[in-house]
């Protein structure tokens, strides 16, 4: 277990997360790639952690990421909840009114 | 044992995450994000964040029991479980993601890192709970009123009509005759 070997991981973690984000057109299928990328994100930074700086003061940043990502899943559904009341759909193709 | 275990974890999380946009039905691929979300979190821990690797895996099975729920709300019981393609865009967002992992997997082998500085404390946890609470406060400060507006934001958002919407922004507006409820196409509150 190498630094470098757990960011490759977190690496191919987040360009699969990047996939499915840019991927998926159902609106929770969206959010399930933005979480994919953000566990990559949490890997790499504990990776960091562990393998350079391994001080208590570090892992307050991981707690940072753990926040953003429930942040990132209320938010999601409640947009979800909007587009679905207002639309009766769950697709993101339904949700262009910004545009152009 | 602890190689074997590392590489174990990094084939599960890895493998699931790809499963999650693989399998065709949205159950099936809320249940692989849930099993890589269990093997970084096992990865995590052994990266002695015993603290951040538990409750990463504790939220997110929870998180995903939550949206399976969500997702027989929004689809019913049977869509959730049968299968349908729900990509578009497919190769540009190969494209994308496979630049993105060159580019990430060439920053890790070729940085130069640095040595590493200083050992990890004897109780990490409890060194966790002591910065948050000591030197690294504004975390703490910081996050909870993120939260508590988050709270606020997916409420206003996923409620659909509100008392403030029937009786305006002062909640004084009041029905024809100066003393009743306000006339409104959706009744809502107690006796609706």
């Amino acid at each position: 277990m190498t630094l470098q070997l757990v960011l490759l991981i977190a690496a191919a973690l987040f360009a699969i997360g990047l996939y499915g984000a840019l991927s998926q057109q159902v609106l929770v299928m969206v959010m399930m790639g933005i979480e994919v990328m953000i566990n990559g994100v949490l890997l790499a930074g504990g990776a960091l952690w562990f393998f350079l700086a391994p001080t208590p003061d570090g892992q307050t940043l991981l707690v940072v990421i753990l926040a953003a990502m429930t942040v990132e899943m209320a938010m999601g559904f409640a947009v979800a909840t909007v587009i679905h009341r207002s639309r009766n759909s769950d697709m993101t193709d339904a949700a262009t009114e910004l545009h152009g | 044992m602890s190689v074997v275990l590392f590489w174990f974890f990094s084939i599960v999380a890895v493998a699931s995450a790809a499963a999650v946009f693989i399998v065709n039905s949205m159950a099936r691929a809320s249940y692989a994000l849930a099993l890589s979300f269990i093997a970084v979190g096992a990865i995590i821990v052994q990266l002695e964040l015993d603290y951040i690797g538990v409750i990463t895996i504790l939220m997110m099975v929870m998180e995903m029991a939550i949206m399976a729920v969500f997702m027989v709300m929004y689809m019913g019981m049977n869509p959730a479980l049968m299968p349908m393609d729900m990509r578009h865009n497919k190769h540009r967002s190969a494209i994308i993601a496979v630049f993105v992992f060159v580019l990430l997997a060439a920053g890790a082998l070729l940085i130069p890192w640095p040595e590493r500085m200083g050992v990890p404390a004897a109780n990490v946890t409890a060194s966790l709970g002591e910065s948050l609470m000591g030197s690294k406060m504004l975390v703490m400060l910081v996050i909870s009123p993120v939260l508590f507006a988050t709270i606020i934001a997916s409420l206003v958002l996923a409620n659909p009509r509100g008392r403030y919407d029937r009786r305006g922004d002062n909640l004084d507006r009041r029905g024809a005759d100066g003393r009743s409820e306000p006339e409104d196409p959706i009744r809502g509150g107690l006796g609706r």
